[in-house]
């Protein structure tokens, strides 16, 4: 456990309660509301909250970070924010983005740049692309070229998962990064400070896992609408103030009588961990009798499936954990179908029912595994539908009538062959009985979270 | 009317290499022969020849596919299978070109790989291309992740890591495949046959310093790069190649000749031009003519070093072997950050005496295009000299304007020439 001079954890503690406590300007009308303050803290596409972060105490910084994955407890450890930054969305209007980018490349990194030229991401202090695809990486460079005083840092996650082989050359990238982070910040990361965020982002974790998990159990108490306005806000929030904001809606959604059980269908959506769906495309899905029972949404905040082990060699201990524990998402080397495999044991734990493509526009790496997933499903027989979206997608007509004409024929046809169920299906004298008849009506979407496009 | 096309030395020597190549492709599974695909950066083409393996190249097969006027229905076909339209058209070219027969470029089937080599260099496509292909051929996958020299520089723990990788990943499932053990001396002796092509080459793309050019370091380069590009790195006839091909462009330089273009030797050489960014292949000759025709020659490009940057100095070293590998890996071109590439192309604007410089950006290699666009403000602004940017893509021909495209570079040369009158009169 964490040395730290009793005097020196209780500054921490007391930085983080600053750090933490919702002073903000921003989250102070909606406080007794977890989704309200995620909602805030969505539409906030000027930062405002870091702003306010910042200012809170002298000294402070931010670091930003570009989806997917890059180890933000060393970012935590130097006292400094971690900011997840995934472009404009549709509530940013570009002006100068669209000047950097063919017609042919995704929207993300034309909104992240329309962002940091309009002086929105000045709040940062540093910028970290992580290495998902070959857009991310070049926007680096191009980072480079348009901030030259600011630091920039391309993160080269390993493809080869030895541990004396990627490990060590992990390891040595996080080296790099801790003195870069110790220097930035002006305070040296000692193996306790990183100790102590380990323990505070495996209780993000935890939070954000039992979430996961209780949306499956009862989507209708967590719909996605709400949920991932809950999950994002952790890419501002510090860690400790997102779990609290985890653990608080889970107890106010839990506890509202007005949700009940529909008539929906359990489906998995994949493709979307980098460039973001609009809110409203989430609405749709579930107005179009989608239930969502999990997801790629905003994957780095979950990217690590078990907790980082505190005692020993803290570096190690985030380089096995990344080795060891990192979701097979496109964006990673997938041997033998593993990424397959995954999505396949993901439908089985969820008892899903079907799973929905819908990856950005022009997104290489998850529009170049969809063949191989779509192979294995249908070697499983899983129905699948797919639509591509971009962040600023602003007609939903087309995407409800797919995903409700999906929806209807898994309720209406396909209950028989769902993974795992298959051989009840087949004769057994154990079959499932028919699911019950439950009414059908659209799912509660609280006038808060609905699109507001 | 069909011209005849002036064959040199040197391209019947790479005629019959390519020709003696895919031959013995196809009859490596008569004779036992063990068969790696993988791709053109990053390829360790010594180390994999040293086993004795024959290297099969999908990106080279993709463009000869789009020469030959055959993408279009390849990919037609990849996209009915569900692959998006998104999505690169080399790798839908390839998918297409085997669920068609597998017909390599001379009309010869192409063997099964025994082994797929995932040199990850410079392309996040190639992952997923081999992982699609592995799901195809069910057949064995080397993985060599190349870090990306974001820094301008090679750090060491990049060099260790790819080391680490050969040693502990490459080497051994080559020995499997081959069934032979690592040989390092017979590996050194072939990375000294590849420095001395590199030298060569180097020379001939260096020659188009000289006015006239006597080559075109574009159209004409990407037939120069072919050999040590693909299977010919590292072997006798790979030196003898380039060898020949260089006593062809010293007689060129001493006669004061332009470049030989499909329709005949350039007399005269009116725009010098720097070009970023891969040609399109469905229309290579036609869009080669929209240069020629106005006597426009690419004196250098950053297309001819994707397959290994040897102008600013690298060389294979037989000394440190593996090293030289990864260093080799490292250094290829789509491997580099946006500032390296932008100061690359200010260094061949200068040092070349380039009028213009041309971006054709391809649909489909983010690698390449992202932030070409940037590229072109900084290099306008740090040289002075102007820029044009067109659009196409690789082997889609969809995706290949000619009226499009013909205009924009006729309006970019007029452009030139109005600076350069408007220079002369003052």
């Amino acid at each position: 456990m964490s040395q730290r001079h009793p005097e020196e954890r209780q500054r921490r503690d007391e930085g983080s309660q600053n750090a933490t406590s919702p002073h903000s300007e921003i989250l102070r009308s909606a406080q007794d509301d977890a989704v309200a303050r995620a909602r805030a803290l969505y539409d906030d596409i000027d930062l405002t909250y870091v702003r306010e972060w910042k200012s809170a105490a002298p000294g402070r910084k931010a670091i930003g970070h570009m989806p997917i994955y890059v180890p933000r407890e060393l970012i935590h450890a130097a006292g400094m924010l971690p900011v997840g930054i995934v472009g404009g969305g549709d509530r940013l209007e570009i002006i100068r983005g669209d000047a950097f980018f063919q017609s042919y490349i995704c929207r993300i990194p034309r909104s992240t740049i329309e962002l940091a030229l309009s002086g929105r991401l000045d709040v940062l202090d540093g910028m970290l692309f992580p290495s998902i695809c070959d857009v991310i990486r070049n926007l680096s460079g191009m980072w480079k070229m348009l901030f030259p005083d600011r630091y920039v840092r391309y993160v080269d996650v390993p493809q080869n998962f030895d541990a004396n082989v990627g490990g060590r050359f992990w390891r040595q990238e996080l080296d790099v990064m801790r003195d870069d982070f110790s220097r930035i910040s002006g305070r040296a990361i000692s193996d306790d400070d990183l100790r102590a965020s380990i323990a505070v982002y495996n209780e993000n974790r935890a939070a954000i896992a039992e979430l996961y998990r209780e949306r499956s159990r009862r989507p209708w108490v967590f719909p996605l609408s709400e949920t991932y306005l809950i999950l994002r806000a952790g890419n501002v929030l510090p860690p400790e103030e997102h779990t609290r904001l985890v653990r608080d809606y889970l107890r106010e959604a839990s506890l509202d009588p007005s949700r009940r059980e529909q008539d929906q269908s359990r489906v998995i959506l994949v493709g979307m961990f980098c460039e973001q769906p609009p809110h409203g495309l989430l609405v749709t899905l579930e107005r179009a009798g989608c239930s969502v029972v999990d997801d790629d949404l905003l994957l780095g905040l979950r990217w690590l499936t078990r907790e980082v082990p505190v005692e020993g060699d803290p570096m190690n201990n985030l380089v096995d954990a990344y080795l060891q524990a990192s979701v097979f998402t496109a964006s990673r080397y997938s041997p033998d179908g593993h990424r397959a495999r995954s999505l396949l044991e993901s439908f089985r734990r969820n008892e899903a029912e079907g799973v929905v493509f819908c990856a950005p526009s022009f997104c290489d790496p998850a529009l170049l595994e969809q063949p191989m997933l779509v192979a294995a499903l249908d070697r499983e027989g899983v129905p699948h539908t797919e639509f591509k979206y971009s962040e600023d997608t602003g007609q939903f007509a087309v995407i409800r009538e797919q995903a409700g004409t999906f929806s209807d024929s898994i309720r209406l046809w396909e209950t028989d062959v769902i993974l795992g169920r298959r051989e009840d299906a087949e004769g057994s004298q154990n079959a499932t009985p028919p699911p019950v008849e439950i009414p059908r009506r659209a799912a509660p979407v609280r006038d808060d979270v609905k699109d507001r496009a | 009317m069909i011209r005849e096309v002036q064959k040199e030395d040197s391209m019947l020597l790479q005629k019959r290499l390519l020709s003696d190549h895919f031959d013995a492709l196809e009859r490596a599974g008569d004779e036992g022969k063990k068969v790696v695909y993988t791709f053109v950066p990053g390829n360790l083409n010594e180390l994999v020849r040293s086993f004795g393996l024959l290297p099969v190249l999908p990106e080279i097969n993709a463009l000869q596919s789009g020469m030959r006027k055959l993408s279009g229905n390849y990919i037609a076909e990849a996209e009915k299978h569900g692959h998006s339209e998104d999505v690169c058209t080399y790798v839908k070219c390839d998918i297409g070109m085997l669920r068609k027969g597998n017909i390599g470029p001379t009309g010869k089937r192409l063997p099964k790989p025994d082994l797929l080599l995932l040199s990850y260099t410079g392309c996040f496509t190639f992952m997923k291309w081999f992982e699609l292909l592995r799901e195809e051929y069910d057949c064995p996958v080397a993985m060599l992740h190349v870090p990306y020299q974001a820094s301008g520089s090679i750090d060491a723990h990049q060099r260790d890591y790819i080391v680490q990788q050969l040693k502990s990943e490459v080497i051994p499932k080559l020995e499997q495949i081959s069934g032979r053990a690592y040989d390092e001396e017979r590996l050194r002796e072939m990375l000294r046959l590849s420095a001395k092509a590199e030298d060569d080459l180097v020379w001939v793309l260096e020659s188009a310093k000289n006015i006239p050019s006597p080559i075109d370091a574009y159209f004409g380069a990407v037939y120069y790069v072919g050999p040590i590009f693909s299977a010919f790195r590292g072997t006798p006839e790979g030196v003898e190649y380039y060898a020949t091909l260089r006593r062809e462009i010293e007689e060129r330089v001493a006669a004061r000749l332009g470049p030989v273009t499909p329709d005949g030797p350039m007399k005269n050489e009116r725009y010098r031009l720097v070009v970023e960014g891969p040609p399109n292949w469905t229309s290579f000759r036609e869009f080669w003519r929209m240069f020629h025709e106005e006597e426009a020659v690419v004196v250098a490009s950053t297309y001819t070093k994707v397959g290994g940057l040897y102008d600013t100095g690298f060389r294979h070293d037989p000394d440190h072997p593996l090293e030289t590998l990864a260093d080799y890996c490292l250094g290829c071109y789509t491997n580099l950050g946006l500032p390296t590439r932008v100061a690359l192309l200010e260094r061949y604007i200068r040092d070349y005496r380039a009028d213009g410089f041309l971006i054709n950006s391809v649909k489909s290699c983010n690698s390449f295009s992202v932030g070409q666009l940037l590229m072109q403000r900084e290099l306008e602004s740090r040289t002075g000299v102007p820029g044009a940017f067109i659009e196409s893509d690789l082997v889609d021909p969809r995706y290949f304007s000619a009226a499009n495209i013909k205009n924009r570079i006729e309006s970019f040369l007029q452009m030139l020439d109005q600076k350069r009158q408007s220079r002369a009169a003052s």
